[in-house]
């Protein structure tokens, strides 16, 4: 007699068998904001996109998606507390037996709303932070909100909520990694991640400026390591080195159509939030097929399943079942065709546009020349 | 919080409040759901968590499981399945 389970989480590359079921939806309410992150991973066109789903829409979105075996369940946006319906929501995927996760900036959650999002069987919140300094913080979202974060963190802990604080780690906010694990644990934060920034869109526009040097993110790790051997169980820390200094790419969402189903705004399947960058693929909505058809047969998801789309080096590498080739957004980002190697890959013939990237980045610092999120950015 | 895996006869043990344990139809499995990840259980897992899940202490578990299977041998795997879902936070000293 043996026993044993499979682990997944979002942050670590263990493969799970999702017998070719989307476990993991995300719901991408809205695009709308109040904060402006540079590193923002909505679509730098996003303010063209208007139509959202209504309330009966997102809840049929939820009804398929339970009936196509998803469990996991991310309400996120933009800020999803701009939905005046959340908390309708959060009901409705309660009653269908999901794991409800919010994944919320704070800006808007009060402890009105927060009441009645417990109301609704709301499980989990992850919360954003970036800094534990007002000023920092402030600077690096664009608006006044570091005080409505730690309200917001120590409303949910006092309900008792799990809880995840994400840091979405940059050079500005990086060697402040021992004062947030300080801020986490003063706080009672079961979870912390440390989300090296993923560079497309918004982080993309402002790589050179946002990428850690290698010697903060050993810094960084060796605090890390030491918390985790201080506070044992009482914490869980994430963090995973950014795939820019990595030998290997990413496993990017454990494979394309494999485990992971987003729903943008507006209605469109994505098999990964930030899939709309690739050109050239018409996405399925949800107001066009039913979710069955688009997770099973539409040819966007089965575009990149399995191994059959590989190049080389992928298509003969034994790593392949590992990492999938790595992400196809950044294939096609940095290399122009989604279909390649993923160029943080160490055997990719274009990984010197990595190594030029970080020796870019290293040498000519732009001083405080953010691109903040914002409407109507002329990108051409 | 309890940091020593060795459990005891007469712990009583449950799964950890923030954890959520169910069988899930779909994956002809029981699950495990926490913050952004999820455990599938085999059958064994499965059947013990779901013993523990309605609250009991280590030695009847064990008591119902050598009486089940007719086999006092299955008792030290159950135990340290038991520890090991202890260390990893999913099954917690309710006492």
């Amino acid at each position: 007699m043996s026993a044993a389970g499979s682990e997944s989480s979002v942050s670590a590359p263990v493969k799970v068998d999702g017998e070719g079921l989307p476990l993991w939806l995300l719901l991408e309410l809205t695009y709308r904001c109040p904060l402006k992150c540079p590193w923002c991973n909505n679509p730098l066109d996003f303010d063209r996109y208007r139509n959202e789903l209504t309330t009966e829409e997102w809840v049929d979105v939820l009804r398929q998606g339970r009936e196509l075996g998803a469990l996991q369940l991310g309400f996120s946006g933009g800020e999803p507390m701009q939905r005046r319906d959340l908390e309708e929501l959060v009901g409705e995927a309660t009653r269908l037996g999901y794991y409800t996760n919010l994944i919320t900036s704070g800006m808007g959650l009060n402890e009105q709303r927060l009441a009645a999002l417990q109301r609704a069987g709301l499980k989990q919140v992850q919360l954003s932070l970036q800094a534990c300094d007002a000023e920092l913080n402030n600077r690096l979202v664009g608006a006044d909100a570091y005080a409505h974060k730690i309200a917001a963190a120590r409303a949910i802990k006092a309900r008792g909520f799990p809880m995840v604080l994400n840091v979405p780690v940059s050079r500005y906010n990086i060697e402040q990694a021992p004062a947030l694990l300080e801020l986490a644990e003063e706080l009672g934060i079961e979870y912390v991640e440390f989300a090296n920034l993923q560079y497309y869109n918004w982080a993309l526009l402002n790589r050179s400026d946002l990428l850690p040097t290698r010697e903060q993110l050993s810094v960084a790790e060796a605090v890390v390591a030491e918390t985790r051997a201080r506070l044992g169980r009482r914490m869980t820390i994430y963090f995973v080195i950014t795939d820019y200094y990595a030998e290997r790419p990413k496993a990017c969402m454990k494979g394309w159509g494999n485990i992971h189903l987003t729903i943008a705004p507006d209605g469109a399947a994505l098999p990964c939030q930030e899939a709309r960058v690739i050109e050239g693929l018409k996405f399925p909505n949800v107001r066009d097929h039913d979710l069955g058809w688009i997770w099973h047969e539409s040819p966007v998801f089965q575009k990149f399943r399995g191994e059959s789309w590989m190049q080389e080096p992928c298509r003969s590498c034994p790593e392949r079942g590992h990492d999938y080739g790595g992400c196809r957004c950044q294939a096609f980002l940095l290399n122009g065709d989604a279909a390649s190697t993923d160029p943080v890959c160490g055997k990719s013939p274009n990984h010197h546009l990595i190594e030029e990237a970080v020796a870019a980045a290293m040498a000519g610092r732009p001083q405080n020349r953010l691109i903040m999120r914002q409407r109507g950015l002329n990108v051409a | 919080m309890n940091n020593n895996v060795g459990l005891q006869r007469t712990d009583i043990v449950e799964i950890d409040p923030t954890f959520l344990f169910r069988w899930e139809e779909p994956q002809r499995a029981y699950v495990l759901l926490y913050p952004e990840g999820l455990v599938k259980l085999n059958s064994t897992a499965g059947e013990i968590l779901a013993v523990v899940a309605q609250t009991v202490a280590v030695g009847d578990l064990l008591d119902n499981f050598i009486a089940k299977y007719n086999n006092p041998d299955i008792a030290d795997d159950i135990l340290t399945f038991l520890e090991a879902s202890n260390e990893r936070g999913w099954v917690r000293i309710k006492r």
